[in-house]
């Protein structure tokens, strides 16, 4: 028997709030960046339920590119966070807001 | 000769081109003679044409040349041409010989002057100017012309333009006239609108179907710009002040040819005149009025250009009455003899402002007739001719003017006759004043110099060229100008006292160019009835002027009121009307819509943006956090609209 689709539809939309939430309220930049990461991943848990769930390939698919998009997101991110703790011992997001207006 | 038509102005042309290219080399007096030659041979060959003209018969004196096209633009087609009938024949038979005289005694009166070609290189293009005007066979190339003189009137009022006055003065002629060109320009337009086409012998030929409105409105415009060029009111202003101007360029432009334009104008355009009998009216009154109020202030003026400058005034008056009155052949009759008489007038005037130093406040003079015989007896002859005193011409003309205004209106007759009485007045007393009379200017250097300049609106005298001992008066004589200065004078003298004797061929001369050749009605015992009261009053005019400024009977402020020394205040009434609501609204321009409305609104703008994006730079908090909500506050408003869209 297999699990219904509806039951990782709710898995995903926790595991959504859950980064959702931890990027808003979280302060450490690496935390933020792992939150997005589980967005990312339960929008893709999405695209396969329903790709099966309609008998689709089409969902499958475009997980392949939001997976190759994260990766190059990754790569770019970590990169940052990389030089912020060259300069500072701490990664506040906060600290860093030489961008305001 | 009549094929040679096209030399008459082109002449002066070459002159003019010549001396900007070479004046400066040719120098003085080089430069003055080749213009002279100019306008020598411009006249020899004008006198070709005329007797070519003599020998057509009568009705057939019309010849047209046509030249080259000028612009051809949709339906207009404008070619430079000629047209010699004899009314342009006439203008420019006179044009060229006044100009000639008065080109070669410039030779004399510029001399030692520091721009003595320049002057030169400005009258011939003046006396082309006037050429291209009086020939032309269409109303734009007559309007070249018209703007042609305006310019050099303004270069040659404005000649001394070291003196502020003198470049005050320009500006103001050139304004003015400005006025009576945006006329002739209307009219222009009109007559295209009507006609289609701005040629004279079309329009002028078909002059007799228009309507009565746009007869009246045509003429109405050309009298305006009339009005403008020839000095009358409103519109007279500038010729006094143009006395600024060196005193040949006054008789040759301000007394003899370009204010005449305006007369000759209304002369060629006679048959749409005669279609609009209510202008014919308003142009009898403007010149009767102008002949009376110029005359008025001629009595107290004691410039010696002014006086003849508000005369020019009074006389271009005379002629618009007459033309007015519907005696065109007296107008023009009239233009000749002033020419003679009123340019000899101004260059025995210059003559002894050269003779006395650049001294020209009249009241400073005196006795003069003793020191200058030729100036004072060549000017006595114009005195008697402009006072009307027969057998001098100008008693001839105006007689027949005043003849005419009889047989118009007896009003404008008696404004015209008390005028004539006025006019041998202020003539007198201008001769009694310079020639007669003590040699006051022995005792001007005693006098404080407050009391020399006399009344506060007295222009001190000009300070001309190179002429350096000018306020040395205990020590200095009067003296005689020199030939090339006294010749002009004898040929004008005569011309002046002899012209009278074309009054019967010119009549004959000029009927042909007419529509509706005017005949005097008045039986001929009113005639010798008005020659006699014509002439007693001119007599009355002498008679007055030697008691009281030769007897001494009264005293001499009683006769100068201060209104007419200032000349009824029109210029300070033009300064209040005009000048200061002008002056008013520049401020309100400049200091208000420009400062505040337009600068306002660009700096309104500048600071919206600004003040917008400072309230909005807020919102860049540089916060992650910040974004991160927006984003996802946005993702949900989407969401939810989304949402209730598909409900």
């Amino acid at each position: 028997m297999s699990v219904p689709g509806a039951w990782y539809l709710g898995l995903a939309a926790m595991l959504f709030t859950i980064g959702g939430v931890g990027l808003l309220v979280r302060r450490n930049v690496l935390i933020m960046f792992m939150c997005i990461e589980l967005m990312l991943n339960a929008v893709n848990l999405t695209f396969v339920t329903f790709a099966r769930m309609l008998n689709d390939i089409g969902g499958q698919v475009v997980v392949f590119f939001v997976l190759v998009v994260a990766a190059a997101e990754v790569v770019v991110g970590l990169a940052i966070i990389v030089s912020i703790f060259r300069r500072r011992t701490e990664a506040t997001a906060d600290d860093i807001s030489l961008l305001k207006g | 000769m009549m094929h040679a038509v096209w030399l008459i102005p082109a002449l002066p042309l070459a002159g003019f081109l010549i001396l900007l290219a070479t004046g400066r080399k040719l120098g003085d007096p080089k430069a003055g003679y080749l213009a002279t030659a100019m306008m020598v041979g411009s006249f020899i060959v004008a006198v070709g044409v005329f007797f070519d003209l003599m020998g057509m018969p009568g009705e057939e004196r019309r010849f047209e040349q046509d030249l080259f096209s000028w612009m051809a633009v949709g339906g207009l087609d404008v070619h430079v041409g000629f047209l010699v009938d004899p009314l342009s024949v006439t203008m420019a038979l006179f044009v060229t010989g006044v100009g000639a005289l008065i080109h070669l005694y410039s030779v004399g009166y510029m001399h030692g002057d520091e721009r003595y070609p320049t002057f030169f290189v400005y009258l011939n293009l003046f006396a082309f100017s006037m050429l291209m005007l009086v020939l032309a066979d269409s109303f734009l190339l007559t309007f070249l012309g018209w703007e042609g003189v305006g310019a050099c009137s303004y270069f040659l009022i404005s000649f001394w333009f070291e003196r502020p006055t003198a470049a005050t003065a320009g500006k103001k002629a050139f304004v003015v006239n400005r006025v009576g060109d945006f006329g002739f320009m209307l009219a222009m337009f009109l007559i295209f609108a009507t006609f289609g086409s701005l040629n004279y012998v079309p329009v002028l030929e078909e002059a007799g179907t228009l309507a009565k409105g746009t007869a009246s409105a045509i003429a109405l415009l050309l009298f305006v710009g009339a009005v403008g060029k020839s000095a009358q009111l409103p519109l007279y202003v500038w010729l006094p002040d143009a006395m600024e101007g060196p005193t040949p360029v006054s008789a040759l432009i301000h007394a003899a040819t370009m204010v005449t334009a305006g007369v000759f104008l209304m002369v060629r355009v006679n048959p749409i005149l005669d279609m609009a009998p209510g202008v014919l009216t308003i142009i009898a009154t403007i010149g009767c009025l102008t002949a009376f109020f110029a005359a008025t202030i001629a009595c107290a003026q004691n410039d010696i250009k002014k006086v003849l400058a508000y005369s020019t005034v009074s006389q271009l008056g005379y002629m618009f009455l007459a033309v007015g009155s519907g005696a065109y052949i007296a107008a023009i009759f009239h233009m000749v003899t002033h020419a003679f008489f009123k340019a000899l007038l101004f260059l025995g005037a210059g003559s002894v402002i050269h003779g006395m130093h650049d001294e020209q406040d009249m009241k400073r003079m005196g006795a003069l007739r003793k020191w200058m015989p030729i100036t004072s007896g060549t000017f006595i002859v114009g005195w008697l001719a402009i006072a009307g005193v027969p057998p001098f011409s100008g008693f001839w003309s105006k007689d027949d003017i005043l003849l005419g205004a009889w047989e118009k209106n007896r009003l404008l007759w008696l404004i015209g006759l008390i005028t004539a009485l006025m006019t041998a007045y202020y003539m007198s007393r201008q001769v009694f004043l310079v020639f007669y009379g003590g040699e006051r200017w022995k005792k001007a250097d005693s006098r404080t110099p407050a009391e020399a300049h006399g009344e506060p609106d007295h222009e001190p005298a000009a300070t001309v060229g190179a002429a350096g001992d000018h306020g040395a008066h205990g020590d200095f004589k009067p003296h005689e100008s020199p030939g090339t200065m006294a010749a002009p004078l004898v040929v004008l003298a005569a011309l002046a006292a002899v012209a009278g004797i074309l009054k019967s061929p010119l009549e004959h001369w000029l009927e042909p160019v007419l529509a509706h050749p005017h005949h005097f009605t008045s039986p001929s015992g009113t005639k010798l009835g008005l020659i006699l009261v014509t002439t007693v009053a001119a007599l009355a005019g002498v008679g007055i002027a030697y008691l009281i400024w030769m007897r001494r009977r009264v005293k001499e402020g009683a006769v100068e009121p201060e209104v007419l020394r200032r000349a009824w205040y029109v210029d300070e009434l033009y300064q209040k009307v005009v000048e200061a609501p002008a002056r008013a609204f520049a401020n309100f321009s400049a200091f208000f819509v420009d400062a505040k409305v337009i600068d306002g609104t660009v700096n309104g703008v500048g600071a919206l943006v600004r003040a917008g994006g400072s309230r909005l730079r807020t919102v860049q908090s540089g916060f992650v956090r910040n974004y991160a909500l927006a984003v996802a506050v946005g993702a949900v408003a989407i969401l939810a609209y989304a949402v209730a869209r598909s409900a």
